[in-house]
């Protein structure tokens, strides 16, 4: 029998006997983060391509929820600082090798163009708005008149931070189940596949639904595609690798990862799709809330899982 | 330079006084430890053999804490030392997560806190507190740069292996065997 | 130093004063108090210290006590002229802060008011406590004598006590670290070679090629010196044999690990004996010129040779002949250690006969790499009174039994304070000081039973322990750290001495042993025992007349002394002189044979687990010292509890699991107070189990350690009294395991 332990008593708090450092802010900062980085994704996206008219859900109203999604997710963020008086330490540098510094600063990039690019819609969407400062009126306009170049920083950084939300954890070679490159592609699918969802949720055209139905949908194939590569990766890399995906694979996280995020998160909102798609009625509310509690629960359970996977004892 | 430490698993007990003098050396607060003792048994009774190793902060090389630190604060000092500067850390948990050996903590102030090879002691010319109490001598700290260092030489004696070189860190730990 | 490394040094401090702001870093300047008074004194780079003594355990090893920034007590240090210790401190040492940090300290006397046994107390002054205290003795002196009560002590408190008991006209003055510890070696020993071993062994680990451990774990014990010289021969590459039936740490370094049948000992310590003569490997020469009763001895072990010792022990044979051969190889560098608790199944003189005798074998008494011949300075008497005669000495109390016991037994005192026990004699009253005997002596029932016959019991510690809640008065002496003491003296290499000084005032309303003794003292009447105006002046006067002072001791803390008796090892010029009736190393001992023993070790099988029970074997940990320490906040954080070790076949047979809690319970029905968690290893044989002695605190005063771990002396039921001395043989009880809570309450 081989025997492993430590015998001088080492019981750190939040590292020990497992570690449990990040609780759930991070998760919910991750996923808070996805769903706006996918918004912001289709919004700036169907806007350099034109399709202001045809998808208002996707380019004017979901936008208008990324602040508080971001904000939100920020605060989540502070609240996991455990010397939160010296948060400001973050932006005083920038460390390129840092994901954290990388998150940091995209946040600070992407929360006010968010704020911004909401702003310049809300005449438009809400009929009698006015600002109470006329300063205020030309900034508007000349935002207007910028749009596009707008669009484009917003776009470059939702993708940056979508794929940011799985490089925070990836960038951890620490911890064998974070450490795959694929949780950057990964997590980055599941924020177009949530944003897609929230977009469903807003849509008021049957074809703005139909269009993101169709791209939540390869979203979820793309998903499922990644886990079932990343489970194949795992189990052909080193012990500690094949160690982490055991947790999913007959461990401890087996029926909570199989039957929330990839049965109701991914197969059932696929299923009802393709149904929809084929001209069956079902309800948007019930898809997208699968779809985005399937987000809400990949992150919760990778978080967790990856720091229950070590090298070591 | 280079500072590094080997432990020879041949002649640890186990003791821990490496564990107790830290605390006392440094403050640490009750309930937390900065290096700790790991026993490794294998075989079957009577066949056994035993590995006791001395662990800690393996200051690396290549020190994913420090990569990932976003202020900065988990830098490289004298002599390749791993520190934390506790005013600039924002304690977000990112070097606890990146660390492959779980050699920091989060301090009860909120900055997080690990082995400092007792740089105050190093500076001064005294080794580290863990090593000076052992009371097997079974630890050997120095200059792995100066070829006539007492670890130096030691390291080229005996065989030796690191933890999980292969996750990169270039660990500055060598464990005697 | 040139200058680059001097600007490097420079600059690099002003880095380490910045990081002192953050919490470490020691204190370099001296308060203002401690200039004025002189009362510490810096070290070579700076920092003030003052010296002391070790207190946590046996060892005593000097060290230094550090002061921080804002003057309180930061770290203690070793000092590295001690041969105790060498200047690295064991982590029990090193964690000595946490004893004077300690929340849970005893902090006021205190008086009982309600029945023994419950934490019925109330608080008192000194004057009251010491009033009560002085009145019940001279009560008892005058209704029973003052030869019925008794003074149990273990540490440095106990020399001045000891003084205060002769005054009043008692000597049974019993430490457990005798009849429960080493009594039998030393008497073994002293009937061998005419002297015992004491303390710290002579045992010249430092110089041995080979060095052989019955069932002694050091390295998982820290008799600091023992651990540190180890750790050298292993890096020399001296052969280490540890015969021991669980894979201690030091079998794991071992050349040779015997994972012995347990209790079979002495048939191994005959085969070896058998096969050393019958090859002729041991050292003739010095047989025969120092030795008496070799032929006997030759006789006597013809039968039992190694396939002998095979079907007890269940050894190899050819182990057994293949470490028979080393140890002579080594010869004379080898030492089979006498260990040093070795009170276990009853016969325990007699094997540590057997070990004294293969040391004579093979010539290592006196010799390099054996024994060297240790030195002690004479430490000159304070001038007082002569003592009055003792009516009954304890030897007297203890009549024909246990012929060979040279010091009063702890266990014989319990046993005499219970009525019915012995003839005409009853102990009436205890002075227990730093000894918690409720957790220290064997069948915790019977010291209990004992307790309750007393008109007083006395408790000085500083720990509100299990004894304090059985006291009628307790009296918080404080810590080491907070107070002088009688100068350390132990025989070693060179005569050495030691001073222990207050590094800080007594926290609390404690007070240091000598203060307590004398203020007893003068409110007994015995005041003209203790005429010394202060305990500086007490401390100067000896080491002015051993060419020190208290103020040359302050700076050095240790002081080391030419030798004076010749050589470390015999020699022409040092001749070996034996303190026994033959005059020679006795291998057959005639004192034993006329006192109705055997003359030689005879091996006696002895009782085996029944079905389903498991032997219980305990040991010591690095971290702990016996109950004393388990809550002292720094040890308690390494080591928070005991587990029990289960092997894996006997885990699978009662489905444990790692980590699961189990109730032990003896043959004769007494039960652990709290669970202990399984630890399923195999560094422990399928026929036993095995627990950290000192754990499972029953006192809730003592909130770390309260309900910790689970306690072997409540395990301890049957005791294995060795007829020689007197010794506690306490391995020969079984255990078996409860998976379910035998009482929701627990027992107290």
């Amino acid at each position: 029998m081989k025997e492993e332990l430590i015998i001088s008593g080492r019981m750190n708090p939040m590292v020990d006997p497992v570690l449990n450092i990040w609780h759930w802010q991070i998760p919910l900062y991750l996923f808070l983060g996805g769903v706006a980085a996918g918004i912001l994704f289709f919004a700036s996206l169907y806007f350099i391509m034109g399709r202001e008219k045809k998808y208002p859900a996707a380019i004017k109203w979901a936008p208008l929820l990324t602040p508080f999604l971001l904000v939100l997710g920020l605060a989540a963020l502070f609240l996991d600082l455990n010397h939160k008086t010296f948060f400001w330490q973050l932006y005083l540098t920038i460390r390129l090798e840092s994901p954290m510094s990388w998150g940091a600063w995209t946040l600070m990039v992407i929360t006010p163009l968010s704020i911004i690019w909401s702003a310049t819609w809300l005449k438009e969407l809400i009929p009698g708005w006015h600002w109470k400062y006329p300063f205020l009126d030309q900034w508007e306009a000349w935002f207007i008149r910028h749009r596009l170049i707008l669009a484009w920083i917003m776009l470059i950084s939702a993708v940056i931070l979508g794929v940011y939300t799985g490089i925070l954890l990836s960038a951890f070679n620490a911890r064998p189940l974070w450490n795959t490159s694929i949780l950057g592609p990964l997590f980055f699918a599941s924020s177009l596949s949530t944003g897609a969802a929230v977009i469903m949720l807003m849509a008021k055209s049957h074809l703005e639904r139909n269009i993101f139905s169709r791209i939540d949908l390869m979203m979820i194939g793309i998903e499922l595609f990644l886990i079932v590569h990343m489970f194949m990766g795992f189990q052909a890399s080193t012990q500690v690798q094949i160690d982490a995906a055991n947790m999913f694979l007959g461990g401890p996280y087996t029926e909570v990862f199989w039957i929330f995020v990839v049965f109701i998160g991914l197969l059932v909102p696929a299923i009802l799709e393709a149904l929809e798609l084929l001209g069956y009625k079902i309800p948007i509310i019930i898809t997208s809330t699968l779809v985005l509690t399937g987000g809400l629960f990949l992150r919760f359970i990778i978080v967790y899982a990856g720091q229950a996977s070590r090298y070591l004892y | 330079m280079r500072f590094a430490m080997a432990i020879d698993t041949k002649k640890c007990v186990g003791c821990s006084d490496c564990v107790v003098a830290c605390q006392t050396e440094n403050n640490v607060p009750i309930g937390y430890c900065r290096d700790w003792v790991v026993e490794v048994n294998d075989g079957t009774y009577p066949q056994l053999v035993m590995e006791i190793r001395s662990e800690r902060c393996n200051h690396c090389s290549n020190s994913p804490c420090v990569r990932c630190c976003p202020t900065g604060a988990s830098h490289y000092d004298y002599g390749g030392i791993v520190l934390v500067t506790p005013h600039k850390c924002i304690g977000c948990g990112a070097c606890i997560a990146s660390c492959p050996y779980d050699a920091r903590y989060p301090h009860p102030k909120g900055y997080v806190d690990k082995c400092t090879f007792c740089v105050h002691r190093v500076k001064e010319g005294l080794p580290p507190a863990c090593v000076a109490v052992c009371p097997t001598k079974c630890l050997y700290f120095g200059d792995t740069d100066d070829p006539r260092s007492e670890i130096s030489l030691v390291l080229k004696k005996r065989k030796y292996k690191r933890l999980i070189p292969e996750a990169g860190t270039n660990p500055n730990l060598y464990f005697l065997i | 130093m040139n200058r680059r490394n001097f600007i490097r040094i420079s600059t690099l401090s002003a880095g380490g004063a910045m990081l002192g702001s953050f919490g470490f870093g020691g204190g370099k300047e001296p308060s203002l108090l401690d200039r004025l008074t002189g009362k510490s004194h810096p070290d070579e780079s700076g920092y003030m210290r003052t010296p002391t003594y070790c207190e946590i355990c046996f060892w005593k090893c000097a060290g230094w006590v550090y002061k921080n920034d804002q003057g309180d007590i930061w770290k203690i240090i070793g000092n590295e002229n001690d041969p105790h210790c060498n200047g690295r401190l064991c982590p029990r040492g090193t964690g000595g802060v946490g004893m004077y940090y300690d929340q849970d300290r005893l902090k006021t006397p205190m008086i009982r008011t309600g029945p023994k046994g419950k934490q019925s107390f109330r608080r008192a002054s000194w004057d009251e406590a010491l009033d009560y205290t002085a009145k019940k003795l001279d009560y008892i002196g005058k209704k029973y004598g003052p030869e019925t009560v008794a003074l149990i002590t273990h540490g440095s408190g106990g020399k001045l006590l000891t003084t205060l008991m002769k005054a009043y006209g008692s000597d049974s003055i019993a430490g457990p670290s005798y009849a429960q510890c080493k009594g039998p070696r030393e008497v073994a020993f002293g009937l061998t070679f005419g002297t015992g071993l004491e303390s710290p062994e002579p045992t010249d680990i430092r110089d041995t090629r080979c060095l052989v451990l019955i069932g002694s774990h050091l390295g998982e014990n820290m008799h600091n010196t023992q651990v540190q010289e180890m750790a050298d021969a292993i890096d020399r590459g001296a052969t280490i044999i540890t015969v021991d039936p669980r894979f201690s740490t030091v079998a794991s370094k071992s050349k040779f690990w015997l994972p012995i049948k347990p209790s079979t000992d002495i048939a191994l310590l005959l085969a070896w004996t058998n096969v050393i003569i019958n090859n002729g490997w041991y050292d003739k020469e010095y047989v025969e010129k120092y030795t008496t009763g070799f032929d006997k001895l030759k006789d006597y072990v013809q039968p039992f040779s190694p396939e002998w010792a095979y079907g007890i022990t269940t050894l190899d044979p050819n182990l057994i002949r293949q470490t028979a051969k080393e140890m002579a190889n080594a010869s004379p560098a080898v030492i089979i250690h006498p260990g040093r608790h070795v009170t276990w199944y009853g016969d325990d003189t007699q094997r540590s006969r057997a070990i004294a005798i293969l040391n004579a074998l093979l010539g290592s008494w006196g010799r390099r790499g054996g024994f060297y011949l240790p030195e002690l300075k004479e430490i000159p008497e304070y001038p007082h009174p002569p003592f009055p005669p003792v009516k009954k000495t304890w030897r007297d109390i203890l009549g024909d039994q246990y012929p060979f016991a040279e010091l009063p037994l702890a266990n014989a005192i319990v046993d005499g304070s219970i009525p019915g026990n012995l003839k005409d004699f009853q102990y009436r009253g205890w002075i227990v000081n730093g000894s918690n005997l409720n957790m220290t002596m064997p069948d915790m029932h019977k010291t209990l039973e004992a307790i309750q016959q007393l008109e007083l019991l006395v408790v000085i510690d500083t720990m509100p322990m299990e004894i304090t809640g059985w006291a009628d008065v307790i009296l918080p002496e404080c810590t080491y750290l907070e107070r002088y003491d009688v100068i350390r003296n132990d025989h070693n290499r060179e005569p050495v001495i030691a001073l222990r000084m207050p590094a800080a005032e007594p926290k609390y309303d404690t007070k240091p042993d000598w203060w307590i003794t004398r203020e007893l003292a003068n409110k007994m009447g015995l005041g003209k025992y203790f005429e010394w105006k202060t305990f500086e002046e007490f401390l100067d006067y000896k080491l002015k007349r051993m060419g020190s002072s208290l103020d040359e001791m302050k700076k050095i803390g240790v002081k080391k002394y030419p030798r004076e008796s010749g050589d470390l090892y015999f020699s022409n010029d040092n001749p070996p002189t034996f303190d026994t009736p033959s005059g020679k190393i006795e291998l057959y001992s005639a004192q034993l044979e006329q006192a109705g023993f055997d003359p030689m070790p005879k091996y006696t099988p002895h009782e085996e687990p029944p079905e389903g029970f498991y032997r219980l074997i305990y040991g010591r940990t690095q971290t702990h010292t016996f109950s004393r320490t388990s809550n002292n906040p720094n040890l308690a954080s390494v080591m928070p509890d005991n587990k029990v070790w289960v092997n894996p076949k006997v885990a699978a047979n009662w489905q444990l699991k790692e980590g699961q809690e189990v109730w032990l319970k003896n043959q004769d029905g007494s039960t652990t107070n709290f669970p202990a968690k399984v630890r399923i290893t195999e560094r422990i044989r399928w026929d036993s189990v095995y627990i950290v002695h000192g754990f499972g605190h029953t006192s809730r005063l003592l909130t770390r350690a309260y309900g910790k771990g689970v306690s072997d002396s409540v395990l301890i039921t049957k005791v294995l009294t060795d007829p020689v001395m007197g010794g506690t043989g306490m391995r020969g009880n079984f255990v078996t395991f409860l998976t379910e809570n035998p009482d929701k309450e627990a027992k107290v």
